[in-house]
């Protein structure tokens, strides 16, 4: 019997055992300009969740959208002129710490409620970028070698088909095909049950299950079809076409921007397939799910956690533009693109609309960047000590 | 390599196909008819409506819209829907525009990423290849609008030129050397932005293959035979960090529209980005399908153009 002493024996005299943690972060620290990210993201983070309790509610402490027509454009730390103003709408402290705009909204108020809307976009966007990228990525490293047979080609084809013509609102073609994919479903099943059991299916019906390319060619094609889009463009389309609203964004940039994690994932699946605990998992009788979730995507994780990072930050840039063009998030919502385009009119006359946002939005993504850029290093297998 | 040319054209030739299957039903389904673009207008009657429909083939099943599209694509006829002007007349217009940003653009890219990211290797662990490097990233994460109008706000005031458009108004009766410098003055902020982030990116990439080739066993060997240091570097080094450089000359075939939209929004700058802009404001699918469609021509014919410079470079690489 084996009982805790004895492991404890057993590990004496090997080499004192690092977790691949603490050897991370002790390359992590080192890198003195990634530990500044790490720090500045955790400032930036507690910014936008007390922005999301101080400006939400009837009665906020910060009011984003109090509007006091006689207080425009006043400049940073300027205190509040009494008599013009109710006591109820005051600022916080009664100075506006970071100026107001052209309706005399506080700047500040509305940065810290942008905070927030910047972290959902950014950390929501890549949530889904990097669920679709594991999927995909996933399907193609590990089920990547199987063949599709050319009924489930036609058969996706007719069930797209009627999905998109009942999208468009024609409800005769979308029933037909509807009704031609349910018929290759059938086919397949029952030819699938008689070669079963006759061990040959009807020769007729063989053609229709002739091997086409694999789950990989599939997956990897569509892949280079969502690359060959001009993402920003791509997304500024959707963006204007559907009605506005801030869940809208989240999805539109999560759904176009996977197409880097499906790779990563699927390059990592490829080299663990072939190594001996993913074999002998197989030996063992585990199933391929568990194979997959508690056996490969922990070791995929570096390269997926890296791209991750820079993917929060290039989706704060893109909602920044999108909010600049118009096409963010709706008013009066504070987001940090939208006071800068809102401050855009008084470029000259009131600079602090356009560096303030402008410069927490450079902050926070070079902290998201050099972060990345960081993590990478510490991930990084060639770095570890051995 | 004629197997391989005759392959990949097959192969970009239905990736185009899923492409303009995607773009036209990313448009076309979307919530909103682009016949309600103006709900409000008086003068838009409902036999308006229904003319408006029949004339752009809106009436129609959604695949045989998606026949006629490419149809009339390929042969020239199509129409904005705004102005019944012709899209590729349109298109071929505000193209010249924007290729005047992309060269300069391009030229002060390459002209400064390799220098910089040459010192930096060469230098490695200096306050040049940390600044530099630092600097990079910066480059990387300001937000373009935020960038352009510090530049703005700096040029005009140290200047006292104008940015804005290409060129200032009233200025057709000038001297020819005073239109030339208006128009100098106005490509030079617009190029320097769109310049930027390759600058960033670009050098840090000179950088990371100048740091790999410097490592090789022949330029210990160059160092041990006693070249100059220049030479080890210049001729020795540099050569064989060009290489994945050259095939990126196709690559950057797509940068003639991608990210200019902002940067052209910013300067009123009539080209190919702008034109997007404009077209996604007023609803006409056919402009900007048409530039989604000759954006993925571009990349198409820019992977397949380095794929060809790879093995022309390199003779060991074969497809």
């Amino acid at each position: 019997m084996i009982n805790e002493n004895n492991i404890n024996e057993l590990h004496h005299g090997l080499a004192v055992e690092v977790s691949r943690f603490s050897e991370g972060w002790r390359i992590f620290k080192k890198n003195k300009l990634a530990l500044w990210g790490l720090i500045i993201f955790a400032v930036f983070f507690m910014v936008a969740v007390s922005g999301l309790f101080l400006t939400t509610g009837d009665n906020p402490v910060l009011d984003p959208s109090k509007v006091r027509l006689s207080e425009k454009l006043l400049k940073p730390f300027t205190t509040v002129d009494m008599e013009m103003i109710k006591p109820g709408d005051q600022p916080l402290f009664g100075t506006y710490l970071l100026g107001t705009d052209d309706l005399g909204r506080d700047i500040f108020a509305r940065m810290m409620q942008g905070a927030w809307v910047s972290l959902t976009v950014g950390f929501v966007a890549v949530g889904i970028s990097v669920l679709i990228g594991i999927i995909m990525g996933g399907i193609a490293g590990y089920y990547g070698m199987y063949r599709i047979k050319l009924i489930h080609v036609l058969f996706l084809i007719a069930f797209f088909c009627s999905m998109v013509f009942l999208a468009s609102g024609q409800r005769g073609l979308a029933v037909n095909s509807a009704l031609l994919s349910l018929l290759f479903a059938v086919i397949s099943v029952i030819y699938n049950y008689f070669s079963l059991k006759v061990n040959r299916g009807p020769a007729i019906l063989n053609i229709l299950f002739f091997d086409t390319f694999t789950v990989d060619t599939l997956i990897m094609r569509f892949v280079d079809v969502m690359l060959c889009f001009p993402s920003f463009f791509l997304i500024l389309t959707i963006v204007a076409i559907l009605p506005a609203s801030i869940y809208n964004i989240m999805i539109v940039i999560g759904l176009t921007s996977w197409m880097g994690t499906t790779r990563f994932v699927r390059a990592e699946f490829l080299s663990l397939r072939e190594q001996d605990f993913v074999s002998a998992a197989k030996v063992m009788g585990i199933p391929d799910l568990s194979i997959i979730f508690r056996h490969m995507i922990p070791n995929a994780a570096a390269p997926v956690l890296v791209s991750a990072a820079i993917g929060v930050a290039d989706a704060i840039l893109t909602e920044a533009g999108l909010s600049f063009l118009g096409f963010g998030v709706p008013p009066p919502h504070a987001t940090w693109g939208n006071v800068l385009s809102d401050g855009k009119r008084f470029l000259f006359d009131a600079p602090w609309l356009t560096y303030i946002p402008g410069l927490s939005i450079l902050v926070v993504v070079l902290s998201f960047n050099l972060f990345g850029e960081g993590l990478r290093d510490a991930l990084n297998p060639k770095l570890r000590k051995r | 390599m004629l197997s391989f040319t005759i392959r990949s054209f097959f192969q970009k030739l239905v990736t185009l196909f899923f492409i303009s299957i995607i773009s036209f039903l990313v448009v076309y389904l979307a919530p909103g008819k682009p016949s309600q673009i103006d709900p409000l207008n008086p003068k838009f009657t409902p036999q308006d409506l229904v003319r408006f429909q029949k004339e752009f083939n809106l009436d129609k099943p959604l695949h045989i819209q998606y026949y006629l599209y490419y149809k009339n694509l390929f042969t020239g006829q199509l129409k904005s829907w705004k102005d019944n002007q012709p899209v590729m007349g349109k298109v071929y217009e505000r193209f010249l525009n924007s290729l005047w940003l992309f060269i300069v653009g391009t030229v002060i890219t390459w002209c400064l990423s390799f220098p910089i990211g040459i010192s930096a290797a060469i230098r490695r662990g200096s306050v040049f290849d940390r600044s530099t490097t630092f600097l990079s990233y910066v480059l990387i994460s300001v937000p373009g609008f935020f960038f352009a109008y510090i530049l703005i706000i700096f040029v005009v005031k140290t200047f006292d030129v104008p940015v804005i458009g290409m060129q200032t108004f009233g200025m057709s009766n000038a001297e020819n050397i005073y239109q030339i410098m208006d128009r100098v003055w106005h490509l030079v902020l617009p190029s320097i932005l769109g310049a930027l982030g390759g600058i960033a990116l670009l050098s840090r990439y000179v950088r990371a293959q100048m740091l790999e080739v410097i490592h090789q066993d022949y330029i210990r060997t160059a160092r041990a035979k006693g070249l100059s240091t220049d030479m080890v570097y210049y001729k020795h080094g540099f050569r064989n960090a060009l290489l994945p450089f050259v095939t990126m000359f196709g690559l950057i075939l797509p940068g003639v529209i991608g990210g200019s939209v902002i940067t052209e929004s910013i300067f009123a700058w009539p080209g190919m980005g702008r034109m997007g802009y404009e077209a996604i404001l007023a609803r006409d699918y056919p402009i900007i399908l048409t530039l989604n469609f000759i954006v993925a021509v571009l990349v198409l014919i820019g992977t397949f153009i380095s794929d060809l410079l790879y093995m022309v470079v390199d003779p060991r690489i074969r497809l």
